[in-house]
């Protein structure tokens, strides 16, 4: 069998999220619209113009995590090694008893450890570079996510970091499925962001993307005609990869499906007059899944609820599907946008979705008609789901998409 | 001008403070001739460490003590080595 033949599971699910710690908490909060967005409580949020956040609520790292971590540790990545412990627990493996070289994880980021950076920046500029800590040398960086969960659990396999801002959450499962068809036995693959700090704060508000409505149900709409921008959250998903087979020979406890393709652009120069790589990039996920777009049960949208790019993701949608062809939602809105964290949750509601046979909603949003999209708002919607795409985009032009299925 | 001797209390504390204490290893037990390593604290540990005790007792500890320090016992000695003598001058 040739390499890019090689079938790629998911076999194991660890989730942090605004609106549920573990996957099944998330899942059971997004099956029922339960959002995770309010005032920001980690700092005063009084003197910013965007004062919601989808912040995670009752995680302590000194419960999951031993106390050698802490200290070295930025919030994301505390999140991140639980979410890789709970995946890893999900998917019944136990990492240490398994080849050290033949394991890898490969995450995305998008802003690396914000909270802990501000911290060490404060330390330098008011007492000096003595007290700036030892671990400020990594804690911050991009690839600290996978670097932190390849030590913890002895995996020296091909690993990595993809910086693709929302795109790279798709970005790194992509790699991870290369890794995986190139021989390595199991990757740890997703993104857990976090970044709700002052420091992190004015670098999202730089976007000019971050919503200024502070009504919790009214910031984060996207598709609708009130769009203005979106919420930031915190959080992501972990999910373990392996190659099909292979899962199936050692019993694993579920296979949630698999990842079938896999498409990325890049957008053209802004003022070129060329359109969107958008479209461009779901078709090709479905060919690389070899699937045609009556395969598609559901679309996870990339909703960035500003009204020039939900026009975008919205004609892309309906070009390759067909005007209110395809269930549309976007979860994001009970979460807001995690950044690389977004849409490898996005990928574990897929497979949660094809388990339960339901489409989770989008809440608060009214759809304009002039999308065109069959947005599934407000309530659940019952639905046999064997094949989902989710989209995500980052800024400065990133466009992917992933189709996975059902493993039959 | 360093206000104390430095002990092996202070050591324990500017551990757990800076790099964390392991929880297999009972830092409050008999520690003095155990190494750094066996307590959970790789270099990295060490460097803030230093870094730490440094600036509470306002001395410069070249590489070398830190590195060459296997024990807290060692690096006690090495650290109080440079303090004693600035208290007796």
């Amino acid at each position: 069998m040739s390499a890019s033949r090689v079938r790629v599971a998911v076999t194991g699910l660890g989730v942090v999220a605004p609106n549920g710690l573990g996957a099944e908490a998330y899942w059971a909060a997004t099956r029922k619209g339960s959002s995770g967005i309010g005032r920001i409580s980690r700092f005063v949020p009084d003197q910013y113009p965007s004062q919601l956040a989808g912040e995670i609520e009752g995680f302590e790292a000194a419960e999951h995590l031993p106390g050698r971590l802490l200290p070295q540790t930025d919030r994301m990545t505390q999140l991140a090694l639980v979410a890789a412990d709970w995946a890893f627990e999900d998917a019944a493996v136990r990492p240490g008893e398994l080849p050290e070289f033949e394991m890898g994880v490969i995450t995305a980021s998008s802003s690396g450890g914000f909270e802990f950076g501000q911290r060490e920046l404060q330390a330098l500029w008011s007492q000096g570079s003595r007290y700036v800590s030892a671990y400020q040398s990594f804690a911050w960086f991009y690839a600290v996510n996978s670097g932190q969960i390849s030590i913890r659990n002895g995996m020296r396999g091909p690993s990595g970091v993809v910086v693709s801002d929302q795109a790279g959450g798709l970005d790194a499962v992509a790699q991870a499925r290369r890794q995986i068809r190139k021989g390595t036995r199991l990757v740890m693959s997703g993104a857990v962001d976090a970044s709700i700090c002052p420091w992190g704060w004015v670098a999202q508000m730089a976007s000019n993307r971050l919503s200024t409505n502070n009504d919790p149900e009214r910031a984060y709409l996207p598709f609708d005609a009130a769009a203005s921008g979106h919420v930031a959250g915190e959080g992501g998903a972990l999910l373990v990869l392996e190659e099909l087979e292979q899962a199936r020979a050692r019993g694993a406890k579920q296979i949630y499906g698999e990842i079938a393709g896999y498409g990325s652009t890049l957008d053209p120069r802004p003022g070129s007059g060329r359109p969107s790589g958008l479209r461009k990039a779901v078709e090709l996920a479905l060919a690389d899944a070899g699937a045609t777009p009556r395969d598609i049960d559901v679309v996870f949208a990339d909703a960035a609820a500003i009204p020039e790019l939900d026009r975008i993701e919205a004609a892309a949608i309906t070009e390759v599907f067909g005007a209110r062809a395809v269930p549309v939602t976007a979860p994001k809105t009970m979460t807001g946008r995690l950044y690389s964290g977004a849409a490898p949750l996005d990928l574990a509601a897929a497979f949660l979705a094809m388990r339960d046979g339901v489409i989770p909603p989008s809440i608060g949003v009214s759809p304009a008609p002039e999308h065109d999209l069959d947005l599934v708002v407000g309530q659940e919607r019952t639905a046999a789901v064997r094949s989902a795409l989710v989209i995500a985009r980052g800024h400065g032009g990133f466009n992917s998409a992933v189709v996975v299925r059902a493993a039959a | 001008m360093p206000s104390h001797e430095f002990t092996l209390d202070d050591l324990r504390r500017i551990l757990r403070d800076g790099a964390g204490a392991d929880e297999a290893a009972d830092l409050d037990g008999d520690i003095a001739d155990t190494d750094f390593e066996s307590l959970g604290y790789e270099s990295l540990a060490m460097l803030e460490t230093g870094g730490r005790i440094e600036r509470e007792f306002d001395i410069t500890l070249d590489d070398d003590a830190l590195t060459d320090s296997r024990t807290p016992r060692e690096l006690i000695e090495a650290v109080n080595a440079l303090l004693v003598p600035a208290e007796i001058g």
